[in-house]
């Protein structure tokens, strides 16, 4: 299996004296260099190759990847959904790539129209008066609501608030969000029906709430049946509720977050407008509130003047301030104006109808070797549990690894923390009934080696570029740069 | 499953111990928290002479997977601690009562919050399922 | 698919949605073909100038740096842009290698000890350190800022810290030295934060100040051009504790302001502080080299609330454009840039020197963007400079306005003699 084979260490490749790019020569005298603030090592031991030797270098390592070009990659709370490629050829179109953010605005009309556009086609998306770009990714969005929500209430000279509610289901980027904006985080427990639990919600709202961050559908996969009783009584409370946005795939055109009672959310442009993940980014965070919490958006964000028709960029008035450099993650923007457009109404609806139906189906075929988390009609993700009946000393990690074998990329495991041995898959819409089939049948596959031949799962994969790490002395003696003298250790087996 | 809980050691719902000399004491984490844990990789420890209420945090513990605060099980001063631990964590896992100790404390305020053996005992029982 | 869940219709599988709030109306235009969108997209796109249509001597934290056709023929490969997070190490050893190796030369470049992968960008990177320097320093609650950061970086600075009961100062008196900032450093200082070259281009010598910040139990966070570090002194030589970058000079776009690619280096000691994603080197089980994430425990799916930083998705696309972009320059090539950009830049600041009206400042030494002092108001210059088809300097009239009309003018390897010559005589001619 060629493509499996081992790529050395870029530094090792090096030879003194290549050069793998092309560059112009001087053409203009040369000014005295400052010497008293030169480098002193004049770069010595940076790798040094030809363009071939680079090409081939990365190309053969990505060939150790999988990736959604290439297989089943069921991965919950991430929509790994097809990438399309006419957007990898729109973002890269050069009046969008290669503009500068700080030209003037009447040299950029054309990428100031195309956010205004993304603007309002995210509110309508969501039931939201107003849209920022900014933020650069999910957890900037959380940051940015917090944040805003903070605002909020001073504004109205309401300062005793400090404690963010936030289910024991919820991602860790929400209670690192609260904390990082100084606030205490309470968490409120998950009732039988997965949903969250209204007594225990009830018993920790107070003056002191700032809000809840909230996922609907949430992480068990399941849409929020008391949603609008939530969004009441956080309300009741002085509160405000905040939307993660990981979900939103599942209820496009099925559900606006602004009519069920969230106040400000955030879109993972990467995840639900499949732009793509890059091997973890860059995404983009974009944020949608109501009227109410509009001027305290991060900004700038484009308008359009209502004189002219122009489009321009401004700060709301009592913003938050800038959360990056700039104006959001442009190219990420580019992708999710493509897909919007792509789609339209119609289209988007069928995207989140498709990824239920695709997770059902795979819940309904599975949960009776793989018990759910909840018996329950599940939205984009199913959420079962690696406990299959008779098999001794299994253990999620086991059968996820297992599945690397059969070529498919592992779901989420071990999340969210509420459910053991969670298994947690989203199909996507785009992947086809046969492939689900074939996903469904290894899934049986595993269960049943589980209990005949467990010695295969523990020792899977076996069919991949590499084994099971060491991943103990990975962070005990921990190498996070090329050093010639430990990669000889590693090799050596010390 | 089963866990060493030595019996002449006093216990804190938050999985340290302590081995009581005087007024004085030596802190560690129990089996059952390292067993929890997995291959412990980091190490977070205070100063002597730093001062920690009970139920305050007074270090930091990381396995492959997980991290927990480490949290004073009294009042104290610390007299000591076990600095090797900072460059290899493995007694903690092999040998928490013994090597794996991490801090030599003087006891400052009350001990109420203190478990003994088979209250801990207990307590592991209802969370280990 | 229908018969095997057990239900009716489609429909019935959101029964859980409130009946009066299922299935609203999407007021959205309508769907288009690949190719009506295609037409659409090159509409949009014509309508903005770039670097194809204009001669660009605009920078201002951003720079037209050549970017080799290699770097986006890795991009492009689906194995990488298509692929998550490298959680399942056995299936992304690409992306984990390809981060390894990124953590290795940026380390290399910056003289520090270890890299994480990634921040989003420049102002984010800095934002980061400041967490990272109250949480290492602890019990901190001052910031001692540079006028030199760029605007950007110190709004972002603020916009993050805004929640903490904590002070920012240094960056309100443009008459500032180095000197009079570190003397602001005092014992409730978490850290001291420059940038060199500084927003309006100049280098400064560092060395010595870190020290100075150490003894009153404070850190020093050095910004950088990565492309100047292949010349000019780096943030590990002058003792720094943290080194952030903006990533976006290398073999990155210009992108309309992003996506770009946060750099953050930091020493060995404080590696369980770092936020953010971390590769190391191991072995598999048949003992096989192998990287993996590692001291995973630092990060907010495992800390939660006891996390310092929320940061999940990174920019790992753009750490492996900058990783293939160094990798093609090498040692040579990243020398050759920081010459061209050297040269280049100080020809242009000699030439406009001489220009009636105009004022540059060359006894101090600056890398590749420096101040233009105006006859006339720089809107109106970059004006005239537009209709001749060249994006002028940055208009510094906000930010910088006791400087009166001046402009900061970026010059890079993309800016040929020929083309600095056709802007020194349009601006003669006025």
């Amino acid at each position: 299996m060629s493509v499996y084979t081992s790529e050395p260490p870029l530094y090792e490749l090096s030879s003194t004296g290549k050069i793998g790019a092309n560059l112009p020569t001087l053409d203009v005298p040369t000014a005295p260099l400052p010497t008293h603030l030169l480098r002193e090592d004049e770069l010595a031991g940076f790798p040094e190759l030809s363009e071939t030797e680079v090409i081939r270098h990365f190309t053969r390592i990505s060939q150790r990847n999988v990736c959604i070009d290439t297989v089943m990659y069921p991965l919950g709370s991430c929509t790994m959904k097809y990438n399309p490629k006419l957007h990898e050829e729109a973002a890269r179109l050069p009046g969008f790539a290669a503009a500068h953010p700080l030209q003037d605005q009447s040299l950029s009309q054309g990428a100031l129209a195309l956010m205004y556009q993304l603007q309002q086609y995210l509110g309508e998306i969501s039931g939201f008066d107003a849209v920022s770009l900014q933020p650069a990714a999910g957890a900037q969005g959380e940051f940015a609501g917090i944040l805003v929500f903070r605002a909020y209430h001073l504004s109205r000279g309401d300062v005793e608030r400090t404690e963010v509610l936030v289910p024991d289901a919820a991602h860790g980027t929400n209670p690192a969000t609260a904390a990082m904006s100084g606030f205490k985080v309470i968490e409120v427990k998950s009732d039988a029906r997965g949903n969250v639990d209204l007594d225990d919600l009830q018993s920790k709202l107070s003056p002191r709430t700032v809000g809840m961050m909230l996922t609907n559908p949430n992480t068990l996969g399941l849409f929020e049946e008391q949603i609008v009783e939530v969004s009441r009584l956080v309300h009741a409370a002085g509160g405000l509720m905040y939307g993660d946005g990981a979900n939103f795939n599942a209820i496009l055109g099925i559900a606006k977050p602004g009519q069920v009672g969230f106040d400000f959310m955030h879109y993972n442009l990467h995840k639900t407008f499949t732009t793509p993940h890059g091997g973890g980014g860059p995404g983009s965070g974009a944020v949608g509130c109501t009227a109410a919490l509009a001027p305290f958006l991060p900004g700038p964000i484009v308008r359009q003047n209502a004189t002219d028709g122009t489009y321009e960029l401004f700060m709301p008035e009592q913003s938050i301030g800038r959360l990056k450099t700039f104006h959001g993650n442009f190219g990420m923007l580019v992708r999710a104006w493509t897909y919007i457009r792509t789609l339209g109404e119609q289209g988007l609806r069928e995207v989140s109808e498709t990824a239920v139906l695709n997770a059902n189906y795979i819940r309904t075929q599975l949960q009776d070797l793989y018990p759910a988390a909840v018996d329950r009609i599940c939205m984009h993700e199913a959420v079962l549990r690696g406990q299959i009946a008779g098999a001794q000393g299994i253990r999620t990690l086991d059968i996820a690894k297992r599945l690397i074998d059969f070529g498919i990329h592992p779901p989420t495991v071990y999340f969210p923390l509420i459910v053991p041995e969670a298994l947690m898959i989203e199909p996507t819409e785009t992947e086809s009934k046969a492939n689900m089939d074939r996903f469904i049948a290894v899934m049986r596959q595993i269960a049943r080696e589980a209990i005949e031949t467990p010695d295969v799962l523990h020792n899977a994969p076996t069919n991949a570029p590499v084994r099971r790490l060491d991943e103990v002395r990975a962070a005990r003696k921990p190498i996070l740069r090329y050093n010639a003298e430990k990669f000889a250790e590693l090799r050596r087996g010390e | 499953m089963e866990y060493n809980l030595p019996a002449d050691l006093q216990y804190v719902e938050t999985d340290e111990w302590l081995r009581m000399e005087g007024d004085e004491a030596v802190v560690g984490i129990t089996d059952y928290a390292q067993s929890a844990l997995g291959d412990i990789v980091f190490l977070e420890l205070p100063e002597v002479g730093d001062t920690f209420k009970a139920g305050q945090p007074y270090g930091v513990i990381e396995s492959v997977k997980a991290s927990s605060d480490l949290y004073a099980p009294v009042d104290c001063e610390v007299l000591a601690v076990n600095s090797s631990l900072i460059d290899n964590q493995e007694p903690i896992n092999s040998d928490p009562y013994g090597e794996g100790w991490m801090l030599r404390i003087k006891i400052t305020g009350g001990t109420d919050k203190l478990l003994d053996v088979a209250a801990y005992t207990k307590s592991v029982q209802e969370r280990d399922h | 698919m229908l018969a095997a869940i057990g239900i009716a219709s489609v429909a019935d599988l959101f029964v859980d949605v409130p009946a009066d709030l299922r299935f609203p109306p999407l007021d959205l235009p309508p769907a288009m073909s690949e190719l009506e969108l295609q037409r659409e997209l090159r509409r949009l796109s014509g309508q903005n100038a770039n670097a194809t249509t204009h001669s660009i001597f605009l920078g201002a934290g951003v720079y037209n740096h050549f970017v080799p056709a290699a770097v986006d023929q890795i991009l492009r490969r689906g194995e990488y842009y298509t692929a998550y997070t490298p959680y399942q190490p056995e299936v992304s050893q690409g992306t984990l290698q390809a981060v390894f190796e990124y953590q290795s030369m940026i380390a290399d470049l910056t003289g520090m000890d270890v890299v994480n992968a990634s921040h989003y960008d420049g102002g984010t990177a800095l934002a980061e350190a400041a967490i990272m320097a109250l949480n290492v320093t602890r019990k901190r609650n001052r910031l001692v800022v540079a006028r030199g950061l760029h605007p950007q970086y110190r709004a972002v600075l603020r916009t993050y810290m805004q929640s903490l009961n904590l002070e920012i100062v240094g960056d309100d008196d443009p008459t500032m030295s180095l000197d009079d900032l570190v003397n602001l450093v005092d014992e409730h200082t978490a850290a001291l934060f420059v940038q060199s070259p500084d927003f309006l281009g100049k280098l400064h010598d560092l060395r010595g100040i870190a020290d100075k910040v150490h003894a009153k139990g404070a850190l020093l966070v050095v910004h950088f051009d990565p492309i100047g570090l292949a010349l000019f002194q780096t943030p590990g030589a002058v003792g720094a504790d943290i080194a952030t970058g903006e990533g976006q000079p290398l073999g990155i776009g210009l992108n309309y302001g992003g996506p770009y690619l946060g750099i953050f280096a930091a020493r060995q000691k404080d590696v369980h502080k770092i936020a953010g994603r971390i590769v190391g080197a191991t072995r598999d089980m048949n003992g096989e080299l192998a990287y993996t994430l590692t001291l995973r425990a630092r990060e907010q799916d495992i800390r939660r609330e006891r996390a310092t930083s929320n940061i999940c998705t990174n920019q790992g696309l753009m750490a492996l454009a900058a990783t293939v972009y160094m990798s093609l320059m090498g040692r040579q090539g990243l020398r050759r840039v920081a010459e061209l950009c050297y040269h280049r830049a100080h020809y242009a600041a000699t030439q406009i020197a001489q220009l009636p009206g105009y004022t540059v400042d060359l006894t101090q030494p600056f890398f590749k963007e420096f101040v233009v002092q105006c006859p006339r108001p720089v809107a109106a210059i970059n004006a005239t400079l537009r209709t001749h088809g060249i994006i002028g300097g940055y208009d510094l009239a906000q930010d910088e306005p006791q400087l009166g009309p001046a402009m900061l003018l970026a010059v890079t390897e993309m800016n040929s003699k020929a083309d600095i010559d056709q802007l020194v005589a349009v601006l003669r001619e006025g």
